[in-house]
């Protein structure tokens, strides 16, 4: 009986695909990712991907800015709640800006409601990223 | 302040999001690209659709 091929299965880490760059904490990849869109990328020497990953999130969280989109701070009911976590996947970005007072608190125009959308899912996209650099570093995807 | 209409909007989010679609959700560079551009063809394609459902029925 002839022998199957090797496959990539849920949760397997590849032959060979460990390397000398993933040596240390295994969830460097995961908060450095977090923290700042593409760096987990580029602990893992995918400088392409990481850059192209960190281009589209900032540039999402600044388009978002610029159409005067809301920065959620409080819950005080369940979408400021939703909105809030959107938020917080965006790291470094939502303090730095939170700190330096950009985005609106309250939605005036159109416009800036689509801003407020743009950085929520910014920050879902940026989470996403993050693990997947994370399932990377852990071979779980192939590098 | 920057006010784009509602179809650069749309064309800009999508593009945006294609991007770490294609990336992480797919292996191989050709891959990576095929799924982000099948993901932007998407959120256009279906702007566009219901955008006109949406003036068909508001007629």
């Amino acid at each position: 009986m002839a022998t199957t091929p090797n496959r990539n299965t849920a949760g397997t880490p590849q032959p060979g695909a460990r390397t000398s760059s993933q040596q240390g904490f295994v969830y460097l990849p995961l908060i450095a990712g977090w923290l700042v869109p593409g760096a987990g990328h580029f602990l893992l020497r995918k400088w392409y991907r990481g850059g192209l990953l960190m281009v589209s999130i900032v540039g999402m969280f600044a388009l978002g800015i610029a159409m005067q989109g809301k920065l959620y701070s409080s819950a005080k009911d369940i979408l400021d709640l939703l909105g809030l976590a959107g938020d917080l996947g965006n790291g470094l970005l939502y303090f730095v800006s939170r700190a330096l007072g950009l985005g609106a608190d309250s939605v005036q125009v159109t416009v800036a409601d689509w801003g407020s959308r743009f950085i929520v899912v910014a920050g879902m996209l940026n989470v996403i990223a993050a693990v997947d650099a994370h399932n990377l570093r852990t071979g779980r995807k192939a590098l | 302040m920057i006010s784009p209409s509602h179809f650069t909007a749309v064309v800009l989010f999508g593009l945006c999001a294609s991007v770490v679609f294609g990336i992480t959700m797919r292996e191989t560079p050709r891959r990576m690209f095929r799924y982000g551009l099948y993901c932007f063809a998407l959120f256009c394609g279906s702007a566009v659709v219901l955008s006109w459902v949406m003036f068909l029925i508001a007629r």
